[in-house]
């Protein structure tokens, strides 16, 4: 059963991510990317991760692609379009090459896999792996001074000249 | 208890307590100088509280999160000395942005505390949140003129910065996928505890894992495939803020890159050797790249650009024997620190000097510096000297550490690269000396004086000190170099 939802949900992953890459309506790709991130977050469901799946909503779904719309809505000239790059043999040549290597990584690798049913929900986990002991406190901390440092970038680079 | 560890984080908690405190002086301060002033007190008391580090236990904080030891002090020094030297180089050209110079000067704390951090995490999701945390800051400074050359520079390095950083985490999750670790050392035991299982087979996500942390790292040490950034965001970016990624930002990258592939992947002789051999290689490439390519430049900045990826090159020799030599010795390790040490005293002195001259010829091309010598003495003298360092001709520190870090290398089989490395040094010295004849010998275009700062004058000299100093008497630099690297022996 989850074979099969995985399957359908890798197909649209792919299929959309090609999009956003192969279409030449900026607008349109930005909404490819919008399903990809919603397959994503089915992908972690299916995972039971989901509190990373609810995370991937907000976060991706919710946030970032509205700010890639309203992105493209404050650009010039984006009835342009993408315009093709002389690169494109090139990048696909290596783009195969690249894919290749990792799946054949993917495939020969004898991966560890645990035979623990999957804790639910994960939200109580989380939660005690950042701020319990032994856990991620000091890259959560570390986060905040990263969320500081971008909001002054952000008010350093939208100054008036 | 964690409140028992906070006073091992001084260093760190003093830096960004003086940035936060300069973003609220900035709003009250009329007179701007302040702000250099607090910054640079902020930057000695963090250099003070380094200090009692140095006898500090070798332990790991935070639930083995951050590493205290020698290592990371001796990159902690380098790096605040250098912020240091790059706030008083700055001083004349902060100038050009009277309103924002908070901002500023908060933001290259910021960028030293993710680089301090970056040189004492030992934990995969750590360092990366500190590799944030320094090429955010580090991507606005570079964008901080807001003029056509910095906007494209601070683009480029962000984009070109995030695929590298997307290349990082990926190797990162591979790792992660093989061993179901996260902190360095539980890595590097589930590696040993797998390979005795499968009998030394390796295990193929586990080496791909290890090239793409290899490729991330090497975007911010500028080694190939990652270096075509380097050239464009040198000639954008604020000088002081170019000066700045060639020195700190290139010794931490280096620091994280060392650490990480000694103690997780340096403890089995086959996958040391794997990495080894990779790092030869594309430190081979590195160099060679840097100095032809620099060859036909005319923009200065440009030139240093090239000649800092043929820089990281020679750096990169280092790693290289520290993987081949396997826990023989540490003579990798500490040629690495040693050069390091040469690298960020002449380079800084060659950028200070650039900026002096640049602020009052508006102008980066080579041709303008004709005839500098009847203009600016001092600083002619001063660059010559770094240029020479950075060839690596005698009296200079330049010498003394291509011939520690490539004698460590002909120890362990790796003669046909230093062979490679001391064909690129004389390809060098023509670009080099090119700069040098040019000032010396060309008639000045105008008679006019370049006056310089007082702050500006003072950490040139200390650079030029600096690089005689590890010319003439290398010992006790090169005494402190070892010290620093023990913790890797056996």
């Amino acid at each position: 059963m989850f074979d099969i939802v995985f399957w359908i949900l890798a197909i649209i992953a792919i299929a959309a991510a090609l999009a956003v890459i192969l279409l030449k309506d900026v607008f349109r790709a930005a909404l490819a990317l919008i399903l990809l991130f919603l397959v994503v977050a089915g992908i972690y469901l299916i995972l039971s991760a989901d509190f990373l799946a609810v995370v991937q909503i907000l976060v991706y779904v919710g946030a970032i692609s509205i700010l890639i719309i309203v992105g493209v809505m404050l650009t010039h000239d984006v009835a342009h379009g993408n315009p093709p790059g002389k690169l494109r043999l090139p990048a696909l040549i290596v783009s195969v090459l690249l894919l290749g290597a990792l799946v054949l990584t993917m495939t020969s690798t004898p991966w560890l896999i645990s035979k623990l049913p999957p804790q639910e929900p994960t939200t109580a986990f989380i939660g005690e792996r950042l701020f319990g002991p032994g856990g991620f406190l000091l890259p959560v901390e570390m986060s905040a001074v990263l969320l500081l440092t971008a909001i002054l970038g952000a008010i350093v680079i939208m100054r008036e000249k | 208890m964690i409140s028992d560890e906070l006073h091992f984080l001084a260093p760190e908690l003093s830096l960004l307590g003086f940035a936060l405190l300069l973003i609220i002086l900035d709003l009250v301060v009329k007179q701007k100088k302040i702000l250099a002033g607090v910054t640079i007190g902020g930057l000695i008391v963090s250099i003070g509280f380094t200090v009692p580090l140095l006898s500090a236990p070798t332990i790991d904080i935070f639930y083995a999160m951050i590493a205290v030891d020698s290592y990371a002090t001796i990159f902690k020094f380098l790096i605040l000395g250098a912020t240091l030297f790059i706030v008083l180089a700055s001083q004349d050209y902060v100038n050009k942005f009277q309103r924002y110079q908070g901002e500023y000067y908060a933001l290259l704390l910021i960028a030293a505390l993710g680089l301090i951090l970056l040189t004492e995490t030992v934990d995969f999701i750590a360092i990366f949140v500190a590799l944030e945390m320094s090429s955010i800051a580090l991507y606005v400074l570079t964008g901080f003129l807001k003029d056509d050359k910095s906007s494209e520079a601070g683009l480029k390095y962000l984009l070109l910065g995030a695929v590298a950083s997307a290349v990082l985490l990926y190797g990162m999750a591979l790792v992660f996928g093989v061993t179901g670790k996260t902190c360095l050392p539980c890595v590097r035991s589930m590696i040993e505890a797998m390979s005795f299982v499968a009998n030394s087979m390796p295990n193929p996500a586990l080496i791909l894992g290890m090239v793409l942390i290899i490729t991330g790292f090497g975007f911010k040490i500028a080694s190939f495939p990652f270096q075509m950034w380097v050239p464009d965001v040198y000639e954008g970016a604020p000088t002081p803020i170019t000066a700045y990624l060639s020195v700190a930002g290139k010794a931490a990258g280096f620091a994280v890159m060392l650490r990480v592939l000694l103690m997780t992947f340096g403890m089995q002789s086959w996958l040391s050797m794997e990495w080894g051999i990779i790092i030869a290689v594309l430190s081979a490439i590195t160099m060679t790249i840097g100095n032809v390519v620099a060859i036909p430049q005319t923009n200065i900045k440009r030139m240093l650009g090239y000649s800092s990826i043929a820089q990281a090159g020679y750096l990169m020799v280092g790693i290289a024997t520290a993987g081949l030599a396997f826990n023989a010795d540490t003579l990798g390790q500490s040629g690495l620190i040693f050069f390091l040490m040469s690298y960020i005293l002449t380079n800084l002195g060659a950028f200070i000097a650039i900026i002096a001259i640049s602020n009052k010829t508006e102008s980066d091309a080579i041709s303008d510096y004709a005839g500098m010598i009847k203009r600016a003495p001092i600083l002619t003298i001063a660059l010559s000297l770094c240029l020479i360092s950075l060839i690596g001709l005698p009296p200079t520190a330049g010498l003394i550490a291509k011939i520690y870090i490539f004698s460590g290398a002909v120890q362990h089989n790796l003669l046909w690269l230093v062979v490679i490395a001391v064909i690129n040094s004389c390809i060098s010295a023509y670009y080099y000396m090119r700069v040098v004849k040019v000032m010396w010998l060309g008639t000045p275009s105008s008679q006019d004086k370049v006056p310089s700062s007082f702050a500006l004058k003072f950490a040139l000299a200390l650079c030029c000190l600096g690089v005689l100093l590890l010319g003439i008497l290398p010992g006790g630099f090169i005494g402190i170099a070892e010290a620093a690297v023990k913790m890797f022996g056996l």
